[in-house]
């Protein structure tokens, strides 16, 4: 019985480069860009300005480029949003601002409003440009639980304000999801770390690593020490599978997945000869790729429902299909026969779609027939469990563990806020960001 | 098929485009490869005293990432020996004999050395002068050039002395660094000159390099004022034309227009204005001598279209149709419309109207597209929204008279209405 199927070091170091390199690469040269930013209209008022959760001044930090004010552009994007840099290279841009764009209605190519946003932030942060001033130190300390998008946005706002803030990370790194959950050929471990770095270089911002919540202090502990808390902790581990077979050896969390393919070197991470992947959000996507580029011979993506209902975008399942995925639509997980303690096959019911659920999405239904998949790996990327046992451990109010807050970002106790995927579930590192300025804006208020 | 034919002068021309006097048409090698490519005729490049040139020669503006919008040259007239030039001329003059051969010249300022210019050059093979009163860098300094273009009473003396002597016809190239081309247009008409060009290039600084602070062109740390010319000064060349073409005195010789022209619908302009030929420059040196081809195409599928068997048909067309300001029909009212199903939600046309305008237009906000409309009671027919809309045909003008009865300012003023729109 050969269980050596799921194995590492499946191709050359050349070949991982290659599999791995940059899928959205920046303009090759400052002409290359200046023409694209000539042909943006410089619209008033404008759609992609409004479909952007941070708001960010696109037809203005354009025209910025186009008039040669890179220092400029940068920080009309980074006084927004402050991981704009992140967010040029992993926001689904074809949903938001690229999709909004008015070239769009007269059947022309958007404008490439991620790469030109790419462009400004990447010469900002190559030259460490420090756009924002700090004021003098109010003496108004801010706790944050979760270094990632929410928390460090939150963050850059109350230093701004000089307010002194603490992040209590519970990883080694911070950036969160970006650093440890994000397709590698979207954004680069090194290039998630040079970020975190770009955004505390104001100053105030203090990272405590290795510090979880619930093991190390709890929120009681900085309730008592802070003038007010930010609870930025994100979501957990996919959501499981409750289904026969799942502890079987091969059967992996696609969060885990990801964050050992992002943490090692990419020879160090088995993956399978056959690998089915369970889910289609943007996960999904990320874990199906991630391990075809890793060597897998076969990856099939098993989905409940129809490309109707999908949470990913169409861009997004592009990829996946030209890096050679196979994909079944309709199909549920049902069982996994294993071998010797090991997967050997993933046996699904085929579904229909009925009436809709609580998302408004029709509800998969099982026909009562069967599929079998010779599969030696099953990822689970069917959506994030919220900490829930943190949650109630700290007698915080919620719904199905999601953090329940009023006006944005209070939360049932007093003084203690919340935002980004704790709060909403689990959507964009953008809605994180703007999450953290809402919960800033709110904090400010009061601690004065 | 029209006949794009052009008779100037007598001289004749397959097309009415001709290559201005300038670097294009400095020497054999490249006349012959404008010739090659199927222009109509060379204006060559300025005969005279010897010069010397600088480096760097050039300068221009960009718009919007687009380059050479307006270009502006500090080069002097010819730098090659007259001999060379006069020997090459002939030798062109003999391989295309159909087409326009003009030479440009620039005496000292007084009647000898313009008659010995005149005497040296006639016998080459040239089939006309184009004396250059018009170049504003480096020659009015010793009195020539633009020196003589802006003064009438110069100009008419040595135009009179140009006319003693010359045996072939003789075409006075105006400069545009003037008040008004007209008296010079008149003097040079009554010295007897048998026809115009205009216009030479206009007296600019395109810009500054804003590192060195110098501005542009850059010739060892210094600059000089350079002649801009280009797609930036066809509508003010149109303007000294319909002067030209509107005077009793000046209307009656023919003209040859210059100034951006760089499309066969610039050509046409033109010629609407007044011009029998056109002379191009800028876009000759933006593009290379292939921009003919479809400026002579262009131009024969308009005429077609239009009716016009030959050029002649509609020289000077569009000449009555500029008048005094005082004239115009005060009754004529129109209004924008925007079509709903062009739109694609930009916010320009608003913005404009909103901030600089007359806050016309209403803006219904959606998301993440928001909806304009006229306010058909407040819109004063400016069509500033007309001209900033992205998209064609989407606001158009529609036509909502005052009264069916014309009435100019005069009459209004006559009549004791209100002076004002308020």
């Amino acid at each position: 019985m050969n269980l050596i199927m799921i194995k590492n070091k499946r191709l050359s170091e050349e070949q991982y480069i290659e599999s791995f390199s940059d899928i959205h690469p920046p303009f090759e040269t400052k002409d290359a860009a200046l023409v694209e930013a000539n042909r943006c209209l410089f619209c008033y008022d404008a759609p992609c300005m409004k479909s952007c959760p941070t708001s960010i001044d696109v037809p203005k930090f354009i025209k910025q480029i186009a008039t040669e004010n890179i220092k400029g552009s940068a920080h009309t994007i980074l006084s927004s949003n402050i991981m704009g840099a992140g967010c040029s290279k992993v926001c689904p841009v074809e949903k938001l601002c690229e999709g909004a764009c008015v070239y769009n209605l007269m059947n022309e190519a958007p404008i490439s409003i991620a790469k030109l946003q790419r462009y400004s932030t990447e010469i900002a942060m190559n030259n460490k440009w420090q756009l924002f001033k700090r004021k003098p130190s109010s003496g108004k300390r801010v706790a944050i639980v979760g270094a990632g998008p929410a928390g460090l946005s939150c963050a850059h706002v109350l230093s701004q304000e000089g307010v002194d803030v603490t992040i209590f990370e519970k990883e080694s790194k911070g950036g969160g999801l970006m650093t440890y959950g994000i397709a590698a050929y979207k954004v680069t471990p090194e290039f998630c770390e040079d970020e975190v770095n770009y955004i505390t270089s104001i100053g105030g911002i203090d990272i405590k690593y290795n510090q979880a919540l619930d093991k190390d202090f709890s929120v009681e502990d900085l309730k008592s020490k802070y003038d007010a808390v930010y609870l930025a902790f994100g979501v957990g581990l996919a959501r499981q599978l409750d289904i026969p077979g799942e502890n079987l050896i091969g059967v992996i969390d696609a969060i885990e997945f990801i964050y050992q393919l992002r943490t090692n070197d990419f020879s160090h991470l088995p993956v399978g000869d056959k690998v089915a992947v369970i889910g289609m959000g943007m996960t999904a996507i990320d874990a199906a790729t991630q391990a075809k580029r890793l060597g897998a011979k076969e990856v099939t993506l098993v989905y409940r429902r129809t490309q109707e209902e999908m949470p990913c975008t169409e861009h997004e399942l592009n990829i996946a299909k030209l890096d050679g995925c196979n994909i079944i639509w309709l199909a549920s997980p049902k069982e996994i026969i294993g071998e010797n303690g090991a997967v050997k096959s993933l046996v699904c019911d085929t579904m229909k779609l009925g009436e809709p659920d609580s998302s408004g999405r029709r509800s998969p239904v099982s026909t009562g027939e069967m599929i079998t998949l010779e599969v030696d790996m099953v990822i689970k990327a069917a959506g994030q469990m919220p900490f829930s046992e943190i949650v109630k451990s700290a007698q915080l109010e919620n719904s199905s563990g999601k953090l329940t807050v009023k006006e944005k970002s209070a939360t049932n106790l007093n003084g203690i806020f919340a935002g980004g995927d704790c709060v909403n579930g689990g959507r964009e590192v953008v809605d994180a960001v703007q999450a953290g300025k809402d919960g800033a804006k709110e904090i400010l208020k009061y601690i004065h | 098929m029209a006949d794009i034919r052009a008779d100037f002068l007598g001289i004749k021309s397959p097309n009415p485009f001709w290559l201005a006097s300038a670097p294009p048409t400095d020497k054999k090698i490249n006349v012959l490869r404008a010739y090659e490519a199927g222009w109509g005729g060379v204006v060559w490049k300025t005969l005279g005293s010897q010069v010397k040139n600088v480096s760097s020669r050039y300068s221009a503006v960009s718009y919007g990432g687009k380059k050479m919008m307006g270009f502006n040259n500090i080069e002097l007239i010819s730098d090659r020996p007259i001999e060379i030039n006069l020997r090459e001329i002939t030798e062109v003059v003999k391989l295309f004999p159909d087409r326009a051969m003009i030479v440009s010249l620039m005496a000292d300022n007084d009647r000898n050395s313009w008659h010995e210019l005149i005497k040296k050059c006639q016998d080459a093979g040239a089939m006309g002068f184009e004396l250059n009163f018009g170049c504003p860098h480096g020659m009015t300094e010793r009195g020539m050039g633009a020196a003589v273009g802006q003064d009438p009473e110069i100009a008419k003396m040595v135009v009179e002395w140009v006319m003693e002597i010359s045996k072939i016809p003789v075409i006075t190239k105006l400069t545009p660094n003037v008040h008004s081309v007209v008296p010079t247009g008149r003097a040079a008409v009554e010295g007897g000159t048998n026809a115009l060009s205009l216009i030479n290039t206009i007296q600019s600084v395109t810009g500054i390099d804003l590192d060195t602070l110098v501005p542009n062109p850059y010739v060892a740390g210094k600059s000089v004022f350079g002649g801009y010319c280009g797609p930036a000064v066809k509508p003010i060349a149109l303007k000294m034309l319909t002067t030209i073409a509107q005077d009793p005195l000046t209307s009656k010789v023919p003209v040859s227009g210059i100034g951006g022209v760089s499309t066969w619908k610039d050509a046409v302009e033109f010629m609407l204005l007044g011009s029998t030929t056109v002379q191009v420059c800028t876009a000759a040196m933006t593009h290379g001598f292939r921009i003919i081809e479809d400026m002579c195409e262009g131009l024969n599928n308009w005429m077609d279209e239009k009716g016009f068997n030959k050029i002649e048909d509609f020289i000077g067309l569009s000449v009555p149709k500029i008048t005094h300001w005082e004239d115009l029909d005060i009754n004529y009212h129109h209004i924008a419309k925007i079509n709903q199903d062009k739109c694609i939600h930009c916010g320009l046309c608003y913005i404009a109207c909103e901030d600089t305008s007359h806050q016309s237009i209403n803006m219904e906000k959606g998301m993440p597209y928001n909806t304009y409309s006229i306010k058909d009671e407040e819109c004063v027919g400016c069509n500033l929204c007309q001209l900033v809309c992205p998209v064609n045909d989407c606001i158009t003008m529609e036509v909502h008279r005052v009264s069916p009865d014309p009435i100019n300012w005069k009459q209004w003023q006559e009549r004791g209405l209100p002076l004002n729109d308020h």
